[in-house]
């Protein structure tokens, strides 16, 4: 009674779940962003997929069993313990399904370390705790800033109501062209951290001392967050990455901007000596 | 059977011993300290779980309200290092110190008085650890992967944690000797190698991979210690080092770690199956052989937890490959568990509950580890709560589920008494449902991007974080009902006969009494 009972909870959880997860994206990977990210987001699903047919398949076998050969319904125990063809077949069958959930992953991973011919490189340094980008190549070459958690002290304290983008807004946004190939390169200045966008499908550690590199192409405009994702000590749940998408005409105000204001800044700067 | 009782009753002064804490202290035999091992494991788990229970109460809600940042990380440090090295592992070993010898009919392990040392380190290496947390600057607050250049920078509590692990590593190192020469020398006649039963099989494995990766252990943490104490600069870049090659060395021991936490657990269950099952466990020798096979694979697959690291195209290629390749293996036992129970006559005690438990859940575990596998989903996936939630599902209800199942089972022979079978029933659905409460919904927020290892999170995180703490929660004090029950088994249970399991087969069960004589076969049985 009460394995059937388990049985029932047990498949009606699972099918709330997966209905669940094809509607809301706070079960699965938020929206994918870019190629790479849209390639994982599938490849994800039809991995589970596989997955799930295996798990109702092996247990729908156990479970029977579990209902029907008890003892408590006097089923006589068989006294069978091997067959080499069974055992063959459960072997080779597996590893065919892996082949096939392998094939797609090969072709992505190779496409996600093709960092060649960007139209424009970022370096991104980590420091305990906050980022610094340097536009090294391409439009806005030679732009150079800081970027802070900019949530207040006392909202993380409970002194203030928390805002939507708590923990996850920054002062100064990294912001890129729409469709172009962006180049990450990857550094950090004293520990481990690592910069990671999930909708851009971007995740890299940055090693103090070692360049690493990765890349994006942003298919929308849009503001795209993400978080440090290895340990950095204190305040590691307090450096954010905020990346802004901007059409091609706004990418190119921004740059002026930015390129205006830290030529008067420059300026000054030798004035003042 | 009959002479082995005789001898029991004949040699009864050979039982004397020293009365009181120096019986403990001085004990060389190998159910003493198994026990010692037990209920250390016990309180480590206690200690350990004490730490989740401040990690998931500050996480219960966003904000920055019970543990500063700086505490948290100690927290989640020492949660991992001593549940993995004070609870999971010395369980193991004292199921190993208990059961190997009566299940292969030797009177004792090889080396008892080794046997002795092994045990008496741990307390020392676990007072260490514990007692970094009242250092100044406080315990280690890197992580249980203690990466460098993050741990260099750490306080006193670092090079506590790094006297600890080497320690901690001799004590294994011994352990896994004596348990080897235990299995090779001192089979009853008659008990071939194929004959062994799969609990010994799969901690003979073990032990090899033990000996083989815990000195690769002791090894990064003496580079670690000589880079922060003696000027060199292994892990520093400035110096011609790459703290990367930490991790390299570091997951070359903490790969085989997590087969280590499993393979015995893998044992457990394949002893347990069979004798609820009533049918002999299907496919002995593919059982063996994929039990090798996991041990081997496990030391090529090391680099598929450092996908973001920075590798070559090639190089996350293989060990994308190589990882996949363990889920063959692991099929296998699966299919042979559900082979075993096919067509059986299954009751379902406590153990065979929390057997089945383990397969269930550890399968979920099994393919999460499989999109891990997968590189462009892991890396999305890598250093979020997905990777808590995979690596929970192989180690509680994995390693510490087969843990519990294993306890159940054999109590009656340890202890001559019968546990409470519906105290048991509860300890087993309980934990069953906070365990998926707690850590089922860590997915979700794993995909949907939340990093492991931070005290605090955006609103969207909200829900499943308060659901997972009060799952952690219910789960915490469900544990506290099994510690009641193991007290109430020794105090009051029932008397035990010789096998209360009428399906079991191994040599524990047909040829000594319950509880266990002190020594457990001294004339061999004959195994035919």
């Amino acid at each position: 009674m009460r394995s059937k009972l388990v049985a029932t909870l047990a498949g009606v959880s699972t099918l709330a779940l997966y209905s669940s997860m094809a509607v809301g994206s706070k079960y699965n990977f938020p929206e994918p962003q870019s190629i790479i990210a849209r390639e994982t987001y599938d490849m994800h699903i039809w991995i589970m997929w596989i997955c799930l047919v295996i798990f109702i398949g092996v247990f729908g076998v156990m479970f029977y069993s579990i209902l029907k050969h008890r003892k408590s319904v006097g089923y006589k125990a068989a006294n069978f313990h091997h067959s080499t063809t069974v055992e063959i077949i459960w072997t080779v069958i597996p590893c065919i399904i892996l082949v096939v959930m392998a094939l797609p992953a090969t072709k992505t991973v190779i496409s996600m370390k093709d960092t060649s011919s960007p139209d424009m490189t970022i370096k991104a340094t980590g420091y305990q705790w906050m980022w610094g980008y340097d536009y090294l190549q391409g439009e806005g070459e030679g732009i150079s800033f800081y970027s802070k958690l900019s949530t207040p002290r006392a909202q993380y304290e409970n002194k203030e109501p928390k805002g939507e983008n708590y923990l996850l807004e920054v002062d100064n946004r990294v912001v890129v062209p729409v469709g172009k190939k962006v180049r990450v390169i990857i550094t950090a200045n004293d520990v481990l951290h690592a910069w990671w966008v999930p909708a851009l499908g971007v995740k890299q550690d940055a090693v103090p001392g070692f360049i690493r590199d990765s890349w994006f192409t942003a298919d929308a405009p849009g503001i795209y967050r993400g978080q440090c994702a290895e340990l950095c000590g204190k305040d590691h749940g307090f450096m954010p990455i905020v990346v802004e998408v901007m059409n091609a005409d706004d990418y190119s105000k921004w740059v002026a901007a930015q390129l205006g204001a830290s030529a008067v800044k420059t300026s000054m700067h030798i004035e003042n000596k | 059977m009959a002479a082995v009782h005789g001898d029991v009753h004949g040699h009864e002064h050979d039982d004397h011993h020293p009365s009181g804490i120096m019986r403990w202290v001085k004990t060389t035999n190998h159910k003493d300290i198994g026990t010692m091992y037990l209920w250390f494991s016990f309180t480590m788990f206690m200690v350990g779980g004490f730490l989740a229970m401040g990690i998931r109460a500050e996480l219960y809600q966003p904000g920055i309200q019970i543990l500063q940042p700086e505490l948290f990380n100690q927290f989640t440090t020492l949660h991992g290092l001593i549940m993995v090295f004070g609870a999971i592992m010395p369980a193991f070993v004292g199921f190993a110190n208990w059961q190997v010898p009566m299940m292969i009919g030797a009177p004792d392990m090889a080396f008892a008085r080794m046997n002795n040392w092994s045990f008496w380190l741990l307390p020392v290496a676990a007072t260490l650890l514990v007692g970094s947390f009242f250092v100044p600057g406080g315990a280690a607050a890197g992580g249980w992967t203690f990466y460098p250049p993050l741990s260099t920078q750490g306080g006193l509590g670092v090079d506590l944690m790094i006297f600890s692990v080497h320690i901690l590593g001799a004590s294994s190192i011994m352990g896994s000797i004596n348990i080897i020469t235990t299995i090779l020398n001192m089979r009853a006649p008659g008990m071939t190698m194929m004959k062994m039963p799969m609990f010994v099989w799969t901690w003979l494995i073990t032990a090899y991979l033990l000996v083989l990766v815990m000195p690769v252990l002791a090894g990064v943490v003496t580079m670690l210690l000589t880079d922060r104490h003696f000027g060199t600069s292994f892990f520093n870049a400035a110096g011609g080092g790459d703290p990367v090659l930490f991790q390299h060395i570091f997951w070359f021991f903490g790969h085989p770690e997590v087969y280590i936490m499993i393979l015995p657990a893998f044992g457990i269950v394949s002893e347990i199956i069979p004798t609820f099952s009533r049918k002999p466990l299907f496919g002995y020798s593919s059982m063996v052989y994929a039990t090798a096979s996991i041990a081997i694979l496990s030391c090529i697959v090391w680099a598929h937890h450092m996908f973001t690291a920075g590798m070559p195209t090639v190089g996350q290629l293989f060990f994308m490959y190589a990882t996949m390749l363990i889920a063959v293996p692991t099929g296998v036992k699966v299919f042979n568990w559900t082979a075993t129970m096919w067509r059986g006559s299954m009751t379902f005690e406590t153990p065979m509950l929390f057997a089945i438990g383990f397969i269930f859940l550890f399968v979920i575990g099994g393919f999460s580890g499989v999109i891990c596998a997968i590189v462009p989903i892991d890396i999305q996936v890598q250093d979020t709560y997905y990777v808590i939630a995979h690596f929970h599902y192989v180690l509680v209800s994995g390693a510490l589920f087969a843990l519990f199942a294993g306890v159940y089972y054999w109590i009656p022979k340890w202890t001559g008494h019968m546990y409470s079978e519906t105290l048991g029933k509860w300890h087993f659905w309980l934990s069953m449902f906070f365990f998926n409460a707690t850590f089922f919904v860590q997915h979700f927020l794993g995909l949907a991007g939340m990093p492991r290892r931070i005290p605090d999170y955006n609103l969207q995180f909200a829900d499943f974080n308060m659901i997972s703490s009060l799952g952690a929660f219910g789960f915490g004090l469900t544990q506290l009902l099994f510690l009641y029950l193991v007290i109430d088994c020794i105090r009051n249970g029932e008397k035990a006969p010789q096998s209360p399991w009428d399906g079991a087969t191994t040599l524990e069960w047909t040829h000594l009494p319950s509880p266990a004589p002190y020594h457990s076969f001294e004339t061999p049985p004959i195994v035919k």
